[in-house]
């Protein structure tokens, strides 16, 4: 925010960077040859949902968007909310059909971007899983179109797998641009698609 | 993927801006308008006071954080002690793409929020424990999103340095008193240092007051615009008037011995401790009343619907 945005105290809504997350597939590919962790072919996004017919509205185009594929054999969207009042659709494909789940989270994004949300997305997840069931997600802060990756511990408990987490930031930094400021890796307990 | 011709949903409020502008260019001119005064009347002295009263306001800017914190019995807080106020704000940061501050929380059953520091890596926002039991997670939420719009929009230091002309005022005031009873018993000749004996405290008495009416105005003007970069990012502006309604309607039942306690204080808050009943109490309070506020937010919960 600029000087004098600051002194008139109107801060502007950050815009997305939505481009990034078509890095995925490449980094699944370094994920699974160098850690063993494979895709779970579940992926989400999730945002802030605002009050008013216009964006339930939105919301509804996104959901028949997503599930136009449905007929043809397709998964429908999960929608929930989470304990701290944020939206989160999830969306299921086959592990092997990466690219696809990339477009359907890029397809939530372009569309509230398209109506004039794009400031309220906050983050997208793509799980991974690896044979001791250790659950890992690539996280995506649109606000700085960068990832962290996410491992909470499978014993349960809100615990944090660190080690992992920046053995997968060493390992990715090739791959995807990932988020460098450690402060902003907040965990996300629980979301749909870990 | 292009962005442009992209709309926003958030109309700019001009009219807020502007009134904001006038304010502080208004502060500003009487600043220059006291500081000519003191050169003028003081001639080789002036170097000094500005040096003192120069020195407490670079302490009291550099220390805010915490200075504010001790005073409000505000201790730092972690994840694992409050998840749910981590979260919210990691999200709220997240969404904002500011730093994440530290979080505090004072025990304290009136419910208030407050955000300070001097610059957005170092704040802290603190709420106390009444405000925690009072409001959902939504209200909780659009409560922080206004301490928040506090820290990037550097409220501390917008009201620090306008505030800094009342404190100057009031030590000139004071120093000028002090060196007038001491320069009597000596040479009391000069006739232009006695002039200036009379003139500065008369002076800085009037600044004063101008002082403090237009920083009020403008801390009143700075809430106003919280209060929509607030509700601007959480897309919300219903929940943070569910909360207004809530913090003020209790702030109201509360005894007084506790809202004295709390007054120095209340620039930094989020709701005044004391409420404004007439126009004339509006005039002095450091936020805008109840009212005004419920009405900008329903105009953007409006500008939202369609």
């Amino acid at each position: 925010m600029g000087f004098l945005d600051a002194l008139l105290g109107r801060s502007k809504p950050v815009k997305p960077d939505l481009d990034q997350l078509f890095g995925v597939p490449s980094a699944a590919l370094t994920l699974e040859a160098a850690a063993g962790f494979r895709p779970t072919g579940l992926g989400s996004v999730c945002f802030a949902a605002v009050e008013g017919g216009a964006f339930a509205e939105v919301e509804r185009q996104v959901r028949a968007l997503l599930d136009a594929d449905t007929p043809s054999g397709g998964v429908p969207v999960e929608a929930s909310q989470d304990a701290y009042g944020y939206s989160w659709l999830l969306a299921r494909h086959s592990p092997e059909q990466l690219p696809e789940l990339v477009n359907d989270l890029h397809a939530v994004n372009s569309e509230l971007e398209g109506n004039g949300f794009g400031p309220q997305l906050l983050c997208s997840l793509v799980g991974f899983r690896n044979e001791a069931g250790q659950p890992l997600a690539l996280v995506y802060l649109y606000k700085r179109g960068a990832f962290y990756p996410f491992a909470p511990m499978p014993s349960g408990g809100e615990k944090r797998n660190s080690p992992l987490e920046l053995q997968v930031r060493a390992m990715l930094g090739n791959d995807l641009r990932l988020e460098q400021d450690l402060s902003r890796w907040f965990p996300v307990w629980g979301a749909p698609g870990l | 993927m292009s962005t442009s011709g992209q709309h926003s949903r958030f109309a700019p409020d001009r009219g807020l801006t502007g009134r904001m502008v006038t304010t502080m260019f208004l502060i500003g001119l009487v600043y220059v308008g006291f500081t000519g005064l003191l050169i003028v009347l003081l001639r080789g002295a002036w170097p000094l006071i500005v040096l003192i009263s120069g020195g407490l306001f670079v302490a009291q800017f550099w220390f805010s954080d915490k200075i504010t914190e001790r005073a409000m019995g505000a201790h730092e807080v972690t994840a694992e002690q409050y998840p749910q106020l981590h979260g919210t704000i990691d999200r709220l940061c997240a969404l904002a793409d500011m730093p994440k501050p530290r979080v505090a929380v004072a025990v304290n059953d009136m419910p208030n929020a407050f955000a300070t520091g001097r610059k957005p890596e170092k704040s802290v926002v603190c709420v106390t424990t009444g405000l925690l039991r009072r409001l959902d997670p939504e209200e909780l939420e659009g409560v922080l999103a206004h301490e928040l719009s506090h820290v990037a929009h550097r409220d501390v230091a917008v009201m620090t340095i306008a505030g800094f002309l009342g404190v100057l005022a009031g030590a000139m005031t004071r120093i000028a008193l002090y060196g007038g009873m001491m320069g009597g018993n000596r040479n009391s000749n000069d006739s232009n240092a006695a002039i200036a004996m009379i003139i500065i405290p008369l002076a800085s008495m009037v600044v004063y007051a101008l002082s403090f009416l237009l920083t009020r105005l403008l801390s009143r003007y700075r809430e106003l615009a919280a209060d929509r970069a607030a509700a601007q990012l959480t897309g919300r502006p219903s929940a943070l008037a569910s909360a207004l309604t809530k913090v003020t309607g209790q702030i109201a039942a509360i005894p007084s011995k506790d809202l004295r306690q709390a007054q120095p204080y209340n620039a930094f808050y989020f709701a005044p401790a004391l409420s404004a009943r007439d126009a004339a109490t509006q005039l002095f309070s450091t936020h805008p009343s109840l009212e005004q506020r419920l009405a900008q937010l329903a105009k953007i919960s409006g500008e939202l619907g369609h």
